[in-house]
């Protein structure tokens, strides 16, 4: 972990709204596990807080994000012109524990949330079969065909592939772990399920974050062994653990 | 290379740089991003007698140049601070400050006891804190009701005693004031600014306890303006904190008569500020010609 000023490598439009940006990040060690994040800021003082966004793909000295505009800061960020600098704090957060997934392994992706989920499917040493829910248009869906054993596209109205929401989509009882990244209401559709099943469920949760590095207790996340942050403990949390902050 | 040292409290600090409270956890996470035996000094979490959980809801709210936290204390307890974090911390090479709040003044006397005994630097009185529902900051509003906490955690305190005042204080001078005569060896200032959001979409306060705590480069200006006051009528050390991004900002704190300063949320904004401004202090001092701070030190 380490405070960078990468250089900007791309940072182009890839669907509407949602960038893919690349930044060079040498020495690195191949120490980036799936799952984690950065915290990225502009050199500019257009806002304050680093914002954290996951690792999409690592290559040879680069690290991939891809982001959607929310507000100001992913704006900001996307004005970044190649060549430019920009501050990335990382990789932070636990990411995901590689040797301890296998078996027959579901993907669950729903809008931003497919992002993160990419270096993944390339770093599990199984197969797996991926679920992508997008609203209308589709991104990144050949990335995941060229890893994943199986890639199901799901649109809510149908335009591409499946109509519907992507959870209607897959027939649980065929795996053995199910992982997810996407919308909260989606996520606690997933891992009530997978309990109800008795079926491993890993989900990466977004919260707000100040530091990113586990010392603010800004990101707090409820969990049934007691408080712990999103940031460090996390973002990848057992389905069955955090479970209780959505039932209230 | 210009001379850095800086005594306060019969301590000696390599440099006037210090964490502040909150933002900097317990060292532990940063101490793998730079070395920490370069800082002056690192402040603990807020500790309270008895472990917190802190508050629910949104806890973390971006204002432009600010930030508002409802934290609301949540730390491990004295006991367990002493016992797990506090050895990691002294090994750091830096000197170690812990920050103590509290609900009752029972709860700052033992709290104060407690500390007392072990290797901590300083202590820092938390009466400032305005996430928490009972105490914190009820202590830092009223100078008569801050004297009397003051004297009393002073009567069992055997380490440096620094209050840390509430920019809510009704008074800033006249609490920085009582503070002193209540036994402080010296006051820090200022924790966060009471203020609150409004989400419009769900018609909501942000934050469950609806107040919280401004801080930032925002917070700033109204920093140093009560570091100025506050330096001006006490003769113990100041140390002054609020919005401190640049060594540009450091060097007005001491201009204002600080001896010592915090950086708290610049640490979100760049874990390694701190070794950026102490190099560009370094550099202003030679470029300016400054042997030792003292001969800015409340030159204003
Ligand atoms: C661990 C983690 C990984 C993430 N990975 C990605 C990713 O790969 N791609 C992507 O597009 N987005 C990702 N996000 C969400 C992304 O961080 C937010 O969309 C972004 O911070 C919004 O900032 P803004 O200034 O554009 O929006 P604003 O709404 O203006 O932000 C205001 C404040 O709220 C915070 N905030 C707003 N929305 C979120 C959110 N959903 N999560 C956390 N903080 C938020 C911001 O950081 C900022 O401090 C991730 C979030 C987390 C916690
Ligand atoms: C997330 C967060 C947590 C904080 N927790 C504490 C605390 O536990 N005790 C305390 O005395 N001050 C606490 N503070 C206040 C800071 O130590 C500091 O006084 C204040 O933020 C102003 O300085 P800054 O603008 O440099 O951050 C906290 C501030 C932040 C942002
Ligand atoms: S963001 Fe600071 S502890 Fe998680």
């Amino acid at each position: 972990m380490k405070v960078y000023h990468s250089k900007v490598l791309e940072n182009r439009l890839i669907s509407t709204n949602i960038y893919k940006m690349t930044i060079e990040i040498d020495n690195l060690n191949n120490d980036i596990k799936p799952g984690q994040f950065f915290m990225l800021k502009t050199l500019d003082n257009s806002f304050l807080l680093p914002r954290p966004i996951s690792v999409n793909e690592v290559g040879v000295n680069t690290v991939t994000f891809v982001y959607r505009i929310q507000g100001t800061g992913t704006k900001s960020i996307s004005y970044v012109k190649l060549k430019d600098y920009i501050q990335a704090t990382g990789p932070l957060g636990n990411g995901f524990d590689i040797n301890l997934i296998n078996g027959r392994v579901a993907i669950i992706g729903g809008g931003i949330g497919i992002a993160p989920l990419l270096y993944l499917t390339k770093c599990l040493k199984t197969t797996s079969d991926v679920y992508l829910g997008y609203k209308d248009e589709v991104y990144l869906v050949d990335e995941f065909r060229r890893y994943a054993n199986k890639t199901v596209v799901v649109t809510e109205n149908g335009g591409i592939g499946f109509k519907g929401f992507v959870t209607d989509y897959v027939d649980y009882n065929n795996y053995d772990i199910v992982i997810t990244c996407g919308p909260e209401i989606m996520m606690n559709k997933i891992a009530s399920k997978c309990r109800d099943l008795n079926i491993k469920c890993l989900v990466s949760l977004e919260r707000r974050m100040a530091c990113g590095l586990g010392a603010c207790l800004g990101c707090t996340v409820e969990t049934i062994y007691g408080n712990k942050r999103a940031c460090k403990d996390g973002p990848i949390f057992a389905g069955e653990e955090i479970l209780v902050q959505w039932r209230k | 290379m210009a001379n850095l040292t800086t005594n306060a409290m019969g301590v000696e600090f390599k440099n006037p740089i210090i964490t502040a409270s909150g933002t900097f956890g317990f060292g532990e996470e940063f101490s793998q991003i730079f070395d920490l035996s370069i800082l002056g000094g690192i402040c603990s979490k807020g500790l309270t007698l008895h472990p917190k959980q802190g508050n629910k809801g949104v806890r973390l709210w971006e204002t432009p140049m600010g930030l508002i936290n409802s934290i609301g204390l949540q730390n491990p307890g004295v006991d367990k601070f002493i016992c797990d974090e506090l050895p990691k911390m002294k090994s750091y090479g830096t000197k170690v400050i812990a920050n103590l709040g509290g609900n009752t003044t029972e709860e700052y006397i033992i709290g104060a006891k407690k500390l007392s005994v072990t290797d901590v630097d300083i202590i820092e009185l938390n009466i400032s804190c305005p996430n928490v529902k009972s105490g914190g900051m009820a202590f830092g509003i009223k100078s008569n009701v801050a004297f009397d906490i003051v004297s009393s955690v002073k009567k069992v305190c055997k380490k440096p005693l620094m209050v840390k005042l509430s920019p809510n204080a009704e008074n800033i001078a006249d609490m920085a004031l009582a503070c002193e005569s209540g036994g402080a060896d010296a006051i820090s200032l200022i924790n966060t600014i009471k203020a609150m959001a409004i989400d419009v979409k769900k018609k909501t306060s942000v934050f469950d306890n609806i107040y919280a705590g401004l801080s930032g480069p925002c917070v700033k200006p109204i920093a140093l303006r009560m570091v100025h006051e506050v330096s001006k009528v006490v003769k113990v050390p100041v140390c002054g904190l609020g919005g401190i991004m640049t060594s540009t900002d450091v060097i007005e704190f001491i201009m204002a008569g600080a001896t010592i300063v915090q950086i708290g949320t610049g640490n979100f904004i760049k874990p390694d500020i701190a070794v950026d401004i102490i190099d560009e202090i370094n550099e202003y001092m030679d470029k300016e010609n400054i042997k030792t701070l003292d001969e800015i030190r409340g030159i204003i």
